[in-house]
């Protein structure tokens, strides 16, 4: 299979321009007459439905939330970067494209990457005129702020809350477009899997997770907007429920998955204090402006932080990076506290953590200027932990936060199944092997206000004529394959809660896959996780019937294809020989301990297509051409 | 973007909305409260003209009287407001009471303040008041023979009626706990207007509230001022007392 | 660390046709540190060992910004303290307390199973009007419009709020007058929600009242529970909005 990324001619600059310039379009009338089926509501599937409802498709939208407002999109708290240039400091289209290529480690495509540094400035014209009150000056104007990764302020925010108002501000697009009649919602629905038709995919099989019915859905173009696969590590930033089944399910039927093993994690989160713990919480990575990292210089000391005397603490980020210090990139901080846990030199329960240490600042400052610089986040920290870091310093630690991987689509965002379209956090295209801060708002956006209503045309035009319906064998079978999975799960009848394998799972994932992998304990990962996918469905518990709200069936159904998928991430890390953003392969690093990168032999895409249960995936390769920029070394020093 | 407007499921006539809706009959209570707030206040400046002895008080009351085709005016704009202001209050209730068709298990007060959870109460029983108060002085029902008392310059003496009437320590005492839940009743009812008729905002809150509080027991105090002081013996009558209805 | 126990009355229901009822649970050695949620996680974990059916409970983000999470802890919808009930930990509670979790007590969220309700409700009256209708693509730059600070601010905080329910469910008359002025307020203080101003609080208003919850009687308690501190004065906006709205339709006004 060769993976044709259909990118359009010319220079960069002109690419988008003279794709829309010759792009098929779907007339008016004949919109009317197909049907798109969105999976997902969050920012990329709010956006499509409300958008292509507008142009006059007919939509059927599905998530498995109670309200499409509920899609973790919400809980993005930084911004949203716009190449507007409002604070006249240089900003430009390029410079926000080449920042976000160098920010992905030269791992992203270009096309894809400019296109969306393009349309950026229209996303926030469009999310003010929907009514997403962004900060402004007093003057009124909008304001700004810097963010990771770039030298300019770029990055439009809304309080703490953006990812919330620019959400809310698709939901209401979304139910504008529901109350007129032109998008047919389904809620509380969850996508089980994708059906195809002569290799098309053409419908969706979607259990009702009130009632436990399940249905087929049929229609001419299906779009995936279901996000990324951080819960595969159990704990991490993403909401309970995120997950990676509709993915899954689509790769499993012959759409590439590609580059799973590009996560990333943040540094600067709550660390973990007990294994009953469900979820990690982000701390504003601002705190690291005026917070000292440290740890005991001992191992294993277990007394209070203000016990332990100046010199006998080490400041390692300060130590390492003399020119960067506290403000190591994100990439840097995680894999440097993850070192020294390593060496036993963690603080907390269960010893990983490591100290942000404000009491430096607050001797210059005052606790005054602290308290309304970090108020609120001191205020979530001590909700949390009952502990104030005004007094002493919070424990801090890395936890995954987003995944750069994800389905393989081409420049129409097309994955490899012929009318499967995949938006957003859910597919590869945008962030190569690391994401910059305030781009993910951006890139689910941009997929689903600007780039899926031109690019859909080129599909649709091939499909005149081509009608599916639900009474077509492939449904009827693909149903039955559905329920069968369904019934198989709830056989099992062993007596170990879900959440227990989940949690074991997300053990291995994080400690062979996470900050730092080796080939050694990747391919101990891969035989754990064979293992206790073996396990799991022998033993797993889960009460109750399959026909009403089954919240472990729920659960279990979603863990199922994390121990599946868990395996393709372990595969894809071992294979990509080479260390590139929040890929670390500990055998390619330089000297100083920073990611080496072979670009003679990386500089691709690593698409991965299902081969049958029990098969090798194959691996399938897209080179990426770079034109515009030239590979260069991301220097932290 | 061309949208069919929702249409109201009660549909009967152009205006309607505004008398079906939850918040067109939350303005009607408000505005005949401001009516019936006003006319209490009214009728306690000219109350307190007892205070001022038997000749203000009956030439006040005489006033009224020759106001005649007006004084009806008045009065059919009270009773209207007093319909309007309680039915509206009922078909609410009975909304809200069909709102939560199953009660919490554990009760919890959740920031409300007892003058307002107690306004349909304080609400019932200042109607059950004016009844009686009506019942007392403006139809003498219960003692006819006031009908009868005149003063020297041959005008009705509502202040031997009503220092006689406070003299019975039962009907003195029931009129106090009556004003004291109108006080209560408009101590929310005041900010609470406000609020309704979209004047409120989160600055001036706190100064309706407690300038609701502070209207309200000025109201409490001037009204009950009266009968104490006929209690304390401070206004009399100089004539001998005839029957109470109570104490007799 | 130390651990806690508590007696526990948690709701169980069926479904909306089933009578519920309370069942007792002595949750025993809860780590003290843990969150509300995660202590019920613990103890659905030991029913579901035990061969038992856990009690169902919504939630997702369980950082307090998506809404899904919904229950009344003690009588108080979400908990105590300020935030979604994800947000409360049980180091709040006394060890050995007897705590009672019950649903959302709101007809117009029936009753989906034990402790979830359906609060799609909110989603039709947002249907109604609480969107700005514009085309895709076809925005002005947004640098055109000014809009003072402290309109954008207090747009803001009105469209803080989580669309949780806890405003109707705190409500004794299950209003959910704070949500729907939160959105009145939020759009009808920017320039962009001028056009669709007076029908904007009309229909939503209608749907409200169509949907079955009740009417505003000014107690705040929805005030008082809201987790993302949306003013009671949203509901002033909206009485005021309202009102102009139904008045100019009613007589025919076009301004």
């Amino acid at each position: 299979m060769i993976l044709d990324a259909k990118i359009p001619e010319g220079p960069i600059e002109k690419k988008w321009t003279s794709f829309k310039n010759n792009a098929k379009l779907i007339s008016p009338a004949n919109k009317r007459k197909f049907k798109v089926i969105v999976v997902g509501t969050g920012l990329a599937g709010s956006s499509a439905s409300a958008t292509l409802a507008k142009l006059g498709y007919q939509v059927e939208t599905f998530c498995f939330h109670d309200s499409a407002r509920r899609a973790h999109s919400i809980a993005a708290q930084g911004g949203i970067n716009a190449a507007k240039n409002y604070q006249n400091d240089g900003d430009s289209v390029w410079r926000l494209f080449y920042d976000t290529i160098k920010g992905g480690d030269f791992r992203a495509r270009e096309a894809n990457v400019y296109r969306l540094a393009e349309v950026s400035g229209t996303i926030i014209d469009e999310c003010v005129s929907q009514g997403v009150p962004f900060a402004r000056e007093y003057g009124g104007e909008l304001t700004n702020r810097s963010f990771g990764g770039a030298q300019v302020s770029r990055t439009f925010y809304a309080k703490g809350q953006t990812g919330q108002q620019l959400l809310l501000g698709a939901y209401s697009a979304l139910s504008a477009q529901i109350g007129l009649g032109r998008i047919k919602m389904h809620e509380n629905s969850e996508m089980l899997d994708l059906v195809l038709v002569d290799g098309h995919a053409k419908g969706i099989v979607v259990r009702d997770l009130v009632t436990g019915e399940i249905t087929t859905h049929a229609a001419d173009t299906v779009l995936l907007c279901t996000g990324g696969y951080s819960n595969v590590y159990y704990l991490s930033t993403n909401a309970r429920g995120s997950n990676v089944t509709a993915t899954w399910r689509a790769y499993k039927r012959g759409a590439a998955f590609a580059n799973p093993c590009y996560t990333q994690i943040h540094p600067t989160c709550i660390p973990v204090a007990g294994d009953y713990q469900s979820k990690l919480t982000l701390m504003s990575e601002s705190l690291r402006n005026d917070g000292r990292v440290w740890v005991p210089k001992k191992q294993g000391d277990t007394r209070l932080p203000q016990e332990i005397p100046e010199e006998e603490r080490d400041y390692y980020l300060e130590r390492k990076y003399p020119s960067y210090g506290n403000l190591a990139p994100r990439d840097i901080a995680s894999r440097s506290a993850k070192e020294v846990c390593d060496e036993g030199r963690g603080v907390g329960p269960g010893g990983l953590g490591v100290y942000l240490d404000f009491s430096a600042a607050i001797a210059r400052l005052g606790e005054k200027t602290i308290r309304e610089r970090y108020g609120n986040l001191f205020e979530m920290y001590q909700n949390i932990t009952g502990e104030s870091a005004y007094e002493r310093p919070m424990r801090i630690y890395p936890a995954v936060h987003y995944t750069m991987g994800g389905l393989w689509v081409d420049y129409n965002l097309m994955s490899t199944i012929p009318g499967l379209h995949v938006l957003g956090e859910a597919n590869f295209s945008d962030h190569g092997a690391n994401r910059l801060g305030a781009s993910a708002l951006m890139q689910g956006l941009s997929d689903g206000y600007f780039v899926i209503p031109n690019t859909l045309g080129e599909y649709l035009s091939t499909q005149f004529g081509k009608k599916v319906s639900t009474d077509m064998p492939e449904f009827k079978k693909t149903e039955e394959e559905v329920r069968a999975r369904v019934e198989k799960l709830l056989a099992v009848k062993g007596n170990v809660p879900v959440d227990e394998f989940h949690r074991q799972l997300g053990l291995i994932i994080w400690d062979e896959c996470g900050m730092a992998r080796s080939e050694e304990g990747l391919k101990k990962a891969i035989t754990d996780i064979r293992a206790l996918r073996e396990r799991f469905w022998k033993e797993v518990a889960i009460p109750g019937t399959g026909k009403e709200l089954n919240q472990s069936l729920e659960r279990a159904g979603r863990v199922a294809d994390f121990l599946e998928f868990g395996e393709l991430m372990c595969i894809d890390a071992l294979t990509r020989e080479e260390s590139c953003g929040g890929h670390f392969r500990i055998e390619h690093q330089t000297p100083e301990g920073e990611a080496l990168r072979h670009d003679d032999k990386f500089a691709e895409v690593y698409a991965w297509m299902f081969q049958g249960e029990g098969s090798q995936p194959e691996l399938v390769r897209e080179p990426l051409h770079y034109e515009a920029v030239h590979l260069a070394t991301r220097s932290y020093k | 973007m061309t949208r069919p407007a929702t249409s109201s499921k009660k549909s009967c006539g152009r205006c309607m909305p505004l008398f079906s809706s939850p918040i067109g009959r939350k303005w009607i209570v408000a505005l005949t409260g401001i009516v019936l707030v006003l006319f209490v206040i009214g009728h306690l400046l000219g109350n307190l003209s007892i205070f001022a002895g038997p000749d203000a008080m009956n030439a006040y009351a005489a006033f009224l009287k020759s106001t005649g085709e007006l004084l009806w005016v008045v009065r059919i704009v009270l009773l209207t407001c007093v319909v309007l202001h309680i039915w509206f209050t009922i078909t609410l209730w009975r909304e809200n009471l069909a709102a939560r068709p199953q009660k919490y298990a554990v009760k919890n007060e959740l920031g409300t303040t007892v003058y307002a959870r107690l306004m349909r109460i304080s609400g019932l029983t200042v109607l059950a008041f004016v009844l009686y108060h009506l019942a007392q002085f403006t139809w003498e029902a219960f003692n006819p023979e006031y009908k009868t008392w005149i003063d020297a310059q041959g005008r009705h003496d509502v202040y031997r009626m009503v220092v006689t009437a406070f003299e019975c320590p039962f009907v003195s005492g029931f009129y106090i706990l009556a004003v004291g839940l109108l006080g209560m009743h408009l101590s929310h009812g005041i900010a609470s207007l406000f609020q309704t008729l979209g004047i409120t905002t989160e600055k001036m809150r706190p100064v309706f509230e407690k300038g609701g509080l502070i209207v309200a027991w000025i109201i409490f105090l001037g009204f009950a001022s009266i009968p104490t002081a006929v209690l304390l013996g401070l206004v009399k009558t100089s004539s001998t007392l005839p029957a109470c209805p109570f104490c007799h | 660390m130390s651990t806690m126990n508590f007696h526990l009355r948690l709701w169980k229901q069926k479904s909306a046709a089933d009578k519920g009822e309370f069942i007792k649970i002595h949750a025993t050695e809860i780590p003290s540190e843990c969150s509300f949620l995660e202590m019920l996680d613990i103890v659905n974990n030991r029913l579901t060992r035990e061969g038992k059916e856990p009690v169902s409970f919504a939630s997702d983000c369980r950082e307090g910004i998506c809404g899904t999470c919904h229950m009344v802890i003690n009588g108080v919808p979400q908990g105590p303290g300020r935030g979604a009930a994800c947000q409360v930990y049980m180091r709040k509670f006394e060890n050995g307390q007897t705590i009672t979790v019950e649903p959302f007590r709101v007809g117009a969220f029936p009753i989906v199973k034990d402790l979830v309700v359906n609060r799609s409700a909110y989603d039709r009256i947002i249907r109604s009007g609480g969107f700005i209708s514009e085309h895709t693509g076809g925005a002005p730059d947004a640098s055109t419009t000014l809009i003072p600070k402290p309109v954008a601010d207090a747009a803001m905080d009105a469209a803080a709020c989580i669309g949780c329910g806890a405003c109707a469910a705190a409500c004794p008359n299950s209003s959910p007058m704070l949500f729907v002025g939160a959105k009145v307020t939020h759009l009808g203080l920017l320039p962009q929600g001028q056009a669709e101003r007076k029908s904007r609080a009309r229909n939503m208003v209608r749907t409200m009242q169509e949907e079955g919850f009740g009417n505003c009687s000014n107690y705040y308690a929805c005030e008082a529970v809201c987790p993302a501190n949306v003013p009671a004065s949203v509901i002033a906006m909206l009485n005021r909005e309202y009102i102009r709205g139904e008045v100019s339709e009613s007589v025919g006004a076009i301004d």
